[in-house]
């Protein structure tokens, strides 16, 4: 992963202003790159270009569809577990080692860390919970979306 | 909407991204043994439907210069818990806002969201502005920074119509 990646990165208008639109509504249609680009009165080459400049530097994660977990018939949640700081390496390396952990947070609280399971099948969320009980000693707490709110905005670059 | 094994192929397919091609989707078509228009019905089916949230760009958003992320959690009466998250989740920094259990004793908040900002002290001033706009100043509500972040690979897919979730 790039994750300790804490260098800054330069970005200019144009690439804003790409960041910014295209967080979502980019074209189905044939030539899409074409479409994208025109609306921002880019050529399409310059669109690509950029995008995969982004992609390379880490500044996107990815450039494609974002799923709704569980309309796939998969399942998703965020847990948390209270682990004693010396075994807090440990504890990481279990969890982040995982495939169903998509993202992993060390947060300043008791419950100090914070993991998204994703999974195929709904069930497969207990069984990721329990493996890491087991792994770990330590109980997981599970806390499953309830409710959505929906939010507009997206990250502006 | 039910998923035709042409639609699992699809998603399993650009679960990592699009080509970066002129006709990305007849691309990825040919990959598959689809043709473009196919995969374009297919595409706009599963936008329709929601299975698709948003096609485009996934910012890493640490790298965007939101150093400080927050988990803003609330205690809010389960009645109310609607109302107070559709409010909150109006305000711009603001990037995602869900309802979820509690987990007592541990752990009385109900209602979750992230606040991304450039710096720790704005998004203290954020969580503020949030709780008087909202009336939510006598709430139990906690804030918790993120101290590392270990893992971001954002969920993928990978389904496989012929295998079963052994």
């Amino acid at each position: 992963m790039r994750g300790g990646k804490t260098g800054e990165v330069r970005l200019d208008d144009t690439d804003r202003r790409i960041i910014n639109t295209y967080q979502g509504g980019f074209p189905v249609s044939p030539e899409p790159f074409k479409d994208a680009a025109r609306a921002l009165g880019l050529e399409e080459e310059d669109f690509m270009e950029r995008i995969r400049r982004m992609l390379d530097q880490g500044i996107l994660t990815r450039f494609g569809p974002m799923y709704h977990a569980e309309k796939l018939g998969g399942g998703l949640t965020l847990a948390a577990i209270k682990v004693p700081e010396d075994r807090f390496e440990e504890v990481n390396t279990i969890v982040n080692a995982l495939p169903e952990v998509a993202h992993n947070y060390a947060r300043e609280h008791a419950l100090n860390m914070w993991f998204v399971l994703a999974t195929e099948t709904p069930e497969g969320i207990a069984e990721a919970i329990e493996r890491i009980e087991v792994a770990t000693g330590l109980p997981v707490y599970n806390m499953p979306k309830k409710k959505e709110f929906f939010i507009g905005l997206r990250f502006e670059a | 909407m039910g998923l035709t094994d042409k639609d699992r192929r699809l998603i399993t397919a650009i679960g990592k991204g699009l080509p970066l091609v002129p006709e990305p989707y007849a691309e990825i078509g040919r990959q598959i043994g689809m043709t473009g228009d196919e995969v374009i019905r297919s595409l706009e089916r599963m936008l329709d439907a929601g299975l698709i949230k948003r096609l485009g760009i996934v910012v890493r958003h640490h790298e965007l210069g939101y150093r400080s992320n927050a988990m803003v959690v609330w205690n809010i009466p389960d009645n109310e818990v609607a109302e107070v998250g559709r409010r909150v989740s109006a305000f711009g920094f603001v990037t995602l806002c869900y309802q979820r259990p509690r987990r007592l004793p541990d752990w009385p908040y109900n209602l979750f969201c992230m606040v991304h900002g450039r710096e720790r002290v704005r998004v203290l001033e954020q969580v503020e502005h949030l709780a008087e706009a909202c009336g939510l100043e006598g709430v139990e509500r906690d804030v918790l920074f993120s101290a590392r972040r270990f893992k971001q690979r954002g969920a993928t897919y990978c389904l496989k119509s012929t295998e079963s979730a052994a």
